[in-house]
């Protein structure tokens, strides 16, 4: 495998402008018959789908569009200007799907998926989670290993559900204090949202009390460490009597011997079946929601009678995928990623809300917030400095510490707020806020923050002089923002600017690179 | 308030940058904190000027002047100046606001006890002293309830601070990044003032030109995708993002358009062209602005810095009171002037401090004008040496509320608690935090 992959690292002369379609290829072409591999099972699932609502789906992406999606959707990451061109050059006909395989196993796959389910799992050191520095770094810590290793996730929240011991050295027991509301109904609540992707303020008030029953034994004390907490089962913290009461949410009623066992691992037991109908439903919605743009059912923690899975029978399809795979998270992402759908082009044959529900072109959307600061930094070699307000004790954050692998929450910027970075607060996935605003605009026209990378930026200060070198100038720019060539039209528009300015070297490739910035190309994946 | 989560100076040192984006903060890119049904009524006042004396002013040497108390106490400034009310007198330094105590009243019993800059800076900010969670500061819940929320159309931010923000624990607290001011950055007493986002120094008018039409022509992906929605958006952000920057919206900043007279009167200095900016804000609408006066944290060389800043301070002041009279607007603006805290009436003679004053929270002086409140009058009184208050004691809230009162908003507007928690903008008597009353000898 090692050996079939170098074309990453080649490092190729640049090429002039080469007219292939800048955005996509060909129709999709689903396979039909019994014989499909799963990835091809979901091109049929939608395209088949589509076809019967008169729906055409767009053409595939282009291999530029393809490498510069990939990276930013599987590892948070902005492609290098190498990493693209080698791309291009690779003349493997399966390249995309070893690409795939490369960003499965690339460590910032773990940091940038420690992320996001440090959002769903409200790692945040302050106010209103308050877990505290330590036991945010343990928290984050258990999740970023639960990634790495690919722990399936049963197990993973098995052991989040079962979790006792100190917040400091069991980072899963976390899983309890990281909520506002630590009653056995707020537990509860927490529990159908992460895990169930239901929302128990829509339930009846009865559905709730009755699932609360197997979270009133959890109990909570301090030790004489300043800020540890152990979480641990005490059977006498039941003062309401709601154990006797607990009743599974389908309505299966049980019988807790009190005291003898844990009702978290009755809980815990039925959750886990894999026939549980909750469970993998939840995780296939949500993991295909993160890789495209939206969730099968949306948004993918409101599952309700009255809001219905857009495809049914893909949904199903994943669900089972992910049971037999024994909720092997990077099964899931390399049957979404392997398939057409998810390399379809961003321009739509028809741009209607339909056609969004229903898969038949990638959405655009724009970057994240710890995604597009990475980004910025990565294109200019500059650094951003986090710093940590919480006292006791204090986080010493490293200089060159990327955005998509902050641990805490509460260590923010005003440009990771201002981009939509979640505040962890609820555990909601639309916490984070992708949409674009006037205050952002005027951020990466403007502000001396991004005035100044462009400044520092490597691009900018080796840019020699004479417009002979134009070509090579925005050939390198481009790939190193854009992933791609420059089009022979866009050199058209970059000749005239220069004469209009009688800009050369350092000034011209500011300006270039401050127009690219500035590109829904560049600050949306599409 | 031991053992609160509070920070070290150094993490109250935010870098601005960031901070640009809060310009033109619509109700889409943030979302908004789930709305309350009150909505403030029409006020007295439409805006306030909260000018911010951060590290904390000697009462003594300002507002509450202590000459009988001798050397020990008062230092070098052991002289006062008759003010044009009967009975009021105020500092030797200030001469310009002696000459118009007629515009603004004195509350001489302000107190809270606390002696740590950002937990006192987060009282007098907030109101409150709660452990559990943040509260937000008065600009940003007057943001909350007179900002895009309530119908504000500025293309200018409803709270904007010049020129550095005051920090982690005077900010939107549980309100959220949406109700945080707009710092500008920059200088206004130079030329230009960069205002954060707003004016680039060394990008002319024209280049910004020939750089926005160069984007325009290689937006490749916006040809490919016609009538997209989401990138109707973004051409929508960026049109009024370039009203600021290009447009006619970005030049109230351009303190060049006054009278060089006017720049004069309010004292060629940051603090002074402050104010002036500030009065330009207020008369564009914008309801709340923090002018960050940095530099009273006078451990030593206490007598020095206050010979250097009280003048300052003085013809700045007295330049936007009698500016905001002329203009008609001094009846709609309040204008609150305070520290944090106080400094100790005793002068630290001391080695290291050699002439120093340390930080006093259990006494101290505020400036409060227009909006409403009466002029010429004098609030509570301490003692014979400024140590302690002697009469009518006030507490931050008091203040607080009575400014959310002059603006229209009631003490029973609930403020959206994360936790659902019943709260309201003037502290309910199940929190417990110390009140003097509303200050209803100033309506």
């Amino acid at each position: 495998m090692k050996k079939a992959l170098t074309f990453l690292l080649l490092a190729l002369t640049p090429a002039i402008a080469a007219e292939a379609p800048v955005y996509d290829l060909g129709p999709p072409v689903a396979k039909i018959g019994a014989e499909l591999k799963p990835h091809e099972r979901i091109d049929e699932l939608v395209l088949t789908q589509l076809t019967e609502l008169g729906l055409k789906p767009a053409n595939l992406s282009s291999d530029a569009v393809f490498v510069r999606r990939a990276f930013l959707t599987v590892i948070g990451t902005l492609p290098t200007e190498q990493e693209a061109r080698g791309f291009a050059a690779a003349k493997q006909p399966d390249k995309r799907a070893q690409l795939i395989e490369i960003l499965l196993q690339r460590p910032e796959f773990t940091d940038f998926w420690a992320m996001k389910f440090g959002d769903i799992l409200r790692v945040k050191a302050e106010f209103p989670i308050k877990l505290w520095p330590n036991a945010v770094q343990a928290y984050h810590r258990f999740i970023h290993t639960s990634v790495r290793e690919n722990k399936p996730l049963h197990l993973f929240t098995r052991q989040l559900l079962l979790a006792n011991g100190s917040n400091f050295r069991e980072g899963e027991v976390n899983f309890y204090r990281a909520m506002q509301d630590r009653s056995p109904k707020g537990i509860a609540a927490t529990v159908a949202l992460t895990f169930m992707g239901e929302r128990a303020d829509k339930w009846p008030v009865k559905k709730l009390e009755a699932m609360s029953g197997f979270f009133a034994q959890v109990a909570f004390k301090s030790t004489a460490e300043w800020k540890e907490e152990i979480v641990y089962f005490d059977p006498t913290a039941d003062k309401d009597g709601l154990t006797k009461h607990a009743m599974m949410p389908d309505g299966l009623a049980v019988n807790i011997k009190t005291g003898l066992e844990d009702p978290r691992a009755i809980f815990s037991e039925w959750l886990l079946r894999p026939e549980n109908p909750w469970f993998s439903k939840n995780w296939a919605n949500r993991i295909w929601g993160w890789l495209m743009g939206r969730g099968i059912v949306h948004e993918p923690d409101d599952f309700r009678a009255d809001n219905l899975p857009s495809n049914p029978a893909l949904l199903a399809f994943l669900e089972k995928e992910f049971a037999t795979s024994k909720c092997d998270l990077r099964h899931l992402f390399r049957i979404i990623l392997n398939s057409q759908v998810f390399q379809l082009s961003s321009v739509p044959v028809q741009d209607t809300a339909a056609a969004v529900a229903h898969f038949a072109h990638y959405p655009l959307r724009r970057l994240e917030a710890e995604v597009l600061i990475d980004a910025l930094n990565q294109i200019t070699a500059t650094k951003e400095t986090y710093s940590s307000p919480i006292p006791e004790p204090f986080t010493f954050i490293p200089e060159n510490v990327r955005g998509i692998a902050l641990a805490d929450g509460s260590i923010t910027s005003s440009f990771l707020e201002l981009f939509g970075r979640p505040p962890r607060d609820t555990g909601y996935d639309s916490e984070r806020n992708q949409s674009t605003s006037p205050p952002q605009r005027l951020h990466l026209l403007n502000s001396s923050h991004v005035l100044g990378k462009i400044k520092e930026c490597p691009l900018v200060t080796e840019a020699d002089g004479g417009d002979h070198d134009l070509n090579k100038l925005a050939d390198k720019i481009y790939h190193t923002l854009l992933a791609r060539a420059p089009t022979t039209q866009e050199i058209e528009t970059l000749k005239a600017h220069m004469t209009a300015t009688y800009s050369s070297g350092s000034s011209l490739a500011a300006d270039i690179v401050w127009a690219l910035i500035n590109q829904p190309e560049f600050y949306f994946n599409h | 308030m031991g053992g609160a989560p509070f920070s070290r100076r150094e993490a109250m040192r935010r870098s601005i940058y960031g901070s640009a984006g809060l310009l033109l903060m619509e109700p889409i890119g943030i979302q908004a904190a789930p709305r309350a049904t009150t909505i403030a009524k029409d006020g007295k006042a439409k805006s306030v000027i909260q000018i911010w004396l951060w590290g904390g002013p000697c009462h003594i040497d300002t507002f509450d002047p202590k000459p009988e108390a001798g050397r020990e106490f008062t230092g070098a400034l052991d002289q006062t100046l008759e003010t044009n009310v009967s009975g009021i007198r105020i500092g030797q330094l200030m001469p310009q606001l002696a000459k118009c105590a007629d515009k603004y009243s004195l509350i001489r019993s302000m107190t809270h006890g606390n002696n740590g800059h950002e937990t006192a800076a987060y009282l007098v900010q907030t109101g409150r002293a709660s452990e559990r969670d943040v509260f937000p500061g008065l600009g940003a819940v007057v943001s909350y309830f007179k900002g895009y929320d309530a119908g504000y159309k500025g293309l200018i931010p409803p709270y904007v601070v010049l020129t550095q923000p005051q920090g982690r624990f005077s900010e939107a607290g549980f309100l959220g990044p949406r109700y945080k001011p707009f710092a500008t950055g920059g200088d206004p007493a130079r030329t230009p003032f960069a205002v954060e986002g707003i004016v680039t120094p060394d990008i002319s008018e024209e280049h910004q030109k020939e750089r926005r039409k160069l984007m325009g022509s290689l937006n490749t992906l916006g040809g490919a995708l016609p009538g997209n929605a989401t990138l109707k958006t973004v051409v929508e952000s960026e049109q009024q993002a370039y009203e600021l920057i290009l447009g006619d919206a970005g030049k109230l900043f351009d303190l060049s358009q006054e009278k060089d007279e006017m720049r004069d009167r309010y004292g060629r200095n940051t603090f002074g062209q402050s104010c002036l900016m500030a009065r330009r804000l207020v008369e564009k609408g914008v309801p709340f602005i923090t002018i960050n006066y940095q530099g009273w944290d006078t451990h030593k060389q206490h007598f020095q810095i206050m010979n250097r800043k009280l003048p300052e301070l003085d013809q700045g002041l007295a330049a936007l009171l009698a500016d905001l009279s002329e203009h008609g607007l001094l009846e709609s603006t309040i204008v609150w002037c305070t520290g944090e805290f106080g400094r100790t009436p005793k002068v630290a003679n001391e080695s290291p401090w050699n002439g120093g004053r340390h930080h006093f929270g259990k006494c101290f002086s505020s400036l409060l004008a227009g909006g409403g409140f009466k002029g010429g009058q004098v609030l509570g009184k301490s003692n014979a040496t400024g140590e302690e208050v002697a009469e009518r004691p006030v507490y931050p809230a008091d203040v607080i509320g009575s400014i959310y009162g002059q603006l229209g908003i009631p003490a029973d507007a609930p403020l959206p608690h994360p936790l659902g928690t019943p709260t309201l903008v003037v502290p309910g008597k199940e929190e417990k935090v110390p009140m003097g009353g509303l200050l209803k000898e100033l309506i």
